[in-house]
């Protein structure tokens, strides 16, 4: 069941030095319980596109074309009102910095209560319990202990642990989750990552995530689609996308992945950088200028190829 | 909340910081002593003086301090210090009242400020620049005569000329803070403008805004008693430490000092102590700008 489905999504920032195009009809559909990987380099529109979806961008920043439907809503054009219901209800996310999430001088159990109440409907009291009930079901020991305890008080680990409580409280139906662990080392991120799993498929969850770490998302995403300066370039589903990359920007980012049993010397950078996005006259294939499979008689507009069902390219030249 | 025991073990631990936090501030430490005999004389007022602040005898008018009259006797033989004593409740209620007012207009209309941008901003902007082009004592004397001699009036002025301040301080507080991570987060977690407003960032900026009400709350004890001094505020006989000082004034030259002196002092140490208490709490506030 298609719980979120993006068409030709298109956000531009206007900035003194120009407009922005910092998204360009980017599409994906995600189902139920499946978890949907987004990755590219920094700069790539990733976190743009969450914010988009969550009607967040800032000021300057707007959705010019395409629709992004959650559950029969379309989030682009909804008004702010609808999209306040929908945030932390339907459509939940969580951060980079768990930290920085948490508001420093509240406990994290009136946190988590703010929005039971806001969402669940539930009185003072039991949302209080209820918050209790969450923060054990995020695997935070002593709960009715740590309620009371203020940010400061726990690791980056635990405050990732109330944040995504906070996020799941409502019981979402997507769950966009944006560098949920960069900021964690290796154990916690495992165990972060098994808690957003075992949430999915508990509550049937779908999950969007967003994250430069090709690793991550090759271990715990059912699909990829991989960004470039705006663009989704290639989509497909995790075994495909790792063992038959066919965009020459994927290819680039498995080369500069590293794996278990490769040495340094092994792992390559990618040549060249993203475009300047205020260009008025970006080409349609915004990886061009750093491609070795440019192909100079290829110039009309940029379309997107079926290389078998469920993998799509947007290249001229796959390799 | 989960009940006593939980809020007991909290405030008791909160006690145990402002014992530490005395301790390593001495001046902080007598200033809120300072401030706490300045709250006992002032709810308790006339219980504490020896004299009725307003029975006058004529026999005794003028007298210098003595045994019996410590800070003397004014032109109509009133106690000074009774009438110190009790004008206490009057000019830090005056203040306090003007104070919680500023804080409560100044800091939201900052807090809006800050947080929204925009035109909102600019309004509160312009109407905070508007009162500070003017000379903020004569603009208080301007609205008093305007609107009437009373002390609600005398409130409203002091409020409004501390308004930019509050103002300032708000603004760039929550405009720090506009686009922390966890403002962002309660706006995913679907949180209305207003509720991220006042549950998530207001909280954040209390502690600056509490120094700032200490601070300003001498400069407001100062205004009440200036605007009265003028003869714009509180009216004869009532005692107040403004008035007080003007009618003494005039016996300066006579050689009738303690008249002025005793209720200039007075004064005196009720905006020193607010200045110490600001400062101090400044500095628990925020170690970096410790002067």
């Amino acid at each position: 069941m298609t719980v979120l489905s993006v068409e030709g999504l298109s956000v531009e920032f206007r900035t003194r030095g120009g407009t922005v195009r910092a998204l360009d009809r980017v599409g994906f559909t995600l189902a139920a319980g499946e978890t949907l990987a987004l990755v590219g380099e920094s700069g790539s529109g990733k976190s743009v596109t969450a914010f988009a979806l969550l009607g967040l961008l800032d000021a300057a920043g707007r959705v010019t074309t395409g629709r992004a439907v959650l559950e029969g809503v379309d989030l682009a054009s909804a008004s702010p009102r609808v999209m306040a219901g929908i945030r932390g209800r339907r459509a939940a996310m969580i951060f980079q910095n768990p930290r920085a999430a948490l508001n420093p001088i509240r406990p994290i159990g009136t946190q988590i209560a703010d929005v039971l109440r806001r969402h669940a409907g539930l009185g003072r009291r039991a949302a209080a319990v209820q918050a209790v009930a969450m923060l054990r079901g995020v695997g935070i020991p002593d709960p009715e202990r740590r309620a009371r305890a203020y940010p400061f008080d726990l690791s980056g680990g635990m405050c990732q642990r109330v944040v995504i409580a906070i996020a799941v409280a409502a019981r979402p139906a997507l769950l966009i989750a944006d560098e949920p662990t960069t900021g964690l080392d290796v154990t916690t991120q495992a165990t972060v990552m098994d808690l957003l799993e075992r949430l999915a498929a508990e509550n049937g969850m779908a999950t969007l995530l967003i994250t430069h770490d090709l690793a991550l998302a090759a271990e715990r995403a059912t699909r990829i689609a991989v960004m470039h300066a705006g663009h989704i370039v290639e989509d497909a589903d995790t075994a495909t996308l790792l063992a038959h990359p066919r965009h020459p920007y994927t290819r680039r980012l498995l080369a500069a992945t590293p794996t278990g049993a490769g040495v340094l010397d092994d792992l390559h950078s990618i040549p060249g950088h993203l475009p300047d996005l205020r260009r008025d006259d970006l080409p349609p294939c915004r990886y061009a200028a750093r491609c070795e499979r440019r192909v100079a008689a290829y110039d009309g507009p940029l379309t997107w190829r079926m290389l078998a069902p469920g993998h799509r390219v947007a290249c001229w030249n796959p390799a | 909340m989960t009940g006593g025991v939980t809020s007991a073990k909290v405030s008791s631990s909160a006690l145990g910081h402002a014992q530490h936090v005395l301790a390593e501030n001495p001046v902080t430490a007598f200033a809120a002593g300072l401030f706490l005999f300045l709250a006992v004389v002032a709810l308790l007022g006339p219980a504490v003086a020896p004299f009725d602040p307003l029975a006058s005898d004529t026999m005794a008018a003028l007298q210098a301090p003595s045994l019996r009259h410590l800070f003397g006797t004014d032109q109509l033989g009133r106690d000074i210090l009774s009438r110190c004593l009790v004008a206490t409740r009057l000019d830090l209620g005056i203040a306090a009242a003007s104070v919680a007012l500023v804080f409560v207009l100044g800091g939201f209309a900052g807090l809006a400020a800050g947080f929204f941008g925009g035109w909102v901003e600019a309004l509160v902007g312009r109407v905070a620049d508007t009162i500070m082009a003017f000379p903020l004592f004569v603009l208080a004397m301007g609205i008093v005569a305007a609107l009437g001699n009373t002390v609600p009036n005398i409130v409203l002025a002091t409020a409004i000329i501390n308004f930019p301040l509050y103002v300032r301080v708000a603004r760039a507080e929550t405009s720090l803070r506009r686009d922390a991570g966890f403002v962002d987060a309660a706006r995913v977690a679907g949180h209305r403008d207003m509720a991220v407003l006042l549950r998530q960032v207001a909280p954040n900026i209390m502690p600056i805004m509490v120094v700032q009400m200490s601070l300003t709350m001498g400069y407001a004890i100062l205004n009440a008693a200036g605007l009265s001094f003028i003869g714009l505020g509180v009216r004869p006989p009532m005692p107040e430490w403004g008035i007080m000082v003007a009618e003494g004034a005039s016996f300066i030259v006579s050689g009738e000092w303690w008249v002025a002196l005793f209720p200039g002092a007075t004064l005196m140490v009720a905006v020193f102590c607010f200045n110490l208490l600001g400062d101090g709490l400044r500095d628990i506030v925020d170690p970096k700008r410790r002067t």
